[in-house]
């Protein structure tokens, strides 16, 4: 039975999700439009679960943690999603824009 | 077989990584929020690849079935007409280019190219590793997971109730807001007035004045 784990090494997998985080790491900072952000946050949410995963496959695979916190991090990502669309809605609601920069009310 | 495998991993990568890029540069949001979400399913297909089948199902109900439905809807409500033509980077981007760059190219890189892993040795010959799949995590979920899982759903009903809250708005407060449809008319009426609508606009506004 082939599987992954002879035919891709490790460390591509990781530097796969590596480069996926700092694409959005990228996204989350160089974007004006919040909705923007919450892609580039997701993005990275992404990467960190194909890490857990490998890990999982290439470590541990007779063990259940890494799928299982691979799947609390999915929950979380879902539970923040929604939450910070609602906040976007709400500042559009207020200020009519979605513009990070010109939400500046807490800025000393 | 072995090289199916790597081709297709290779495959599966680059879509990646080029859906993702595509995600943080381009101009049009509804355009990033697709691209976002194609990546999303190439990531469920490396799960599969990964023998991960319950996380690959879960990847494509919860990311590309909810969580992209709530991020085109949010994106629908809150559009401008102004942000398509305005640029969509912050005006010193490279800074936030330079960052993740050094952190890929100087932290994440290195590590993981000159770690050595404790990898479990191969399965002998005719015989598989033993994997856990979809029944174990079931079991483990109603087992030695039992409270984490219950605070997930507390965490989720929290979520819920939170972004009804957040997102209400209540019915004295409201006012009016226009449609996409309603500020291009506006805009046209504002940047070329045609006799007839001024013409009627003059004498609507006459008639509030009176």
């Amino acid at each position: 039975m082939p599987s992954m784990t002879e035919a891709v090494p490790l460390s591509w997998v990781l530097l796969l999700a590596g480069a996926l985080f700092c694409i959005g790491l990228f996204g989350a900072l160089s974007r004006r439009n919040t909705v923007g952000i919450l892609l580039g946050i997701e993005l990275m949410l992404n990467a960190v679960n194909i890490n857990l995963v490998a890990f999982w496959r290439y470590l541990e695979p007779n063990v259940v943690a890494g799928q299982t916190f691979a799947l609390f991090v999915v929950t979380v990502a879902a539970a923040e999603a929604a939450v910070g669309l609602a906040m976007i809605i709400a500042i559009y609601r207020s200020r009519q824009t979605v513009n990070a920069d010109e939400v500046d009310s807490l800025r000393g | 077989m072995n090289t199916f495998i790597t081709i297709l991993f290779v495959v599966f990568a680059v879509y990646i990584l080029v859906a993702a890029i595509m995600t943080v540069t381009v101009k049009n949001i509804v355009h990033a929020a697709l691209w976002l979400i194609s990546s999303f399913f190439t990531v469920g297909a490396l799960y599969l690849l990964m023998e991960a089948e319950f996380i690959g199902v879960a990847q494509v109900l919860i990311y590309v079935g909810a969580v992209s439905i709530l991020i085109l809807f949010a994106i629908m409500l809150t559009r401008d007409l102004e942000g398509t033509q305005n640029r969509q980077m912050t005006p010193r981007w490279w800074i936030a280019l330079i960052v993740p760059a050094a952190l890929f190219g100087l932290l994440i890189t290195p590590t993981v190219l000159t770690y050595q892993w404790q990898l479990p040795p191969p399965a002998p010959a005719g015989q598989s590793t033993p994997i856990a799949g979809a029944a174990q995590i079931g079991t483990a979920f109603v087992r030695e997971y039992l409270l984490p899982f219950q605070v997930a759903s507390v965490l989720l009903t929290v979520a819920l109730i939170g972004a009804v809250v957040i997102a209400f708005e209540e019915r004295e407060r409201r006012r009016y807001v226009p449609t996409l449809a309603e500020k291009v008319r506006q805009q046209q009426r504002v940047r070329r007035p045609d006799p007839a609508a001024s013409a009627m606009q003059s004498s609507e506004t006459a008639g509030s004045e009176t």
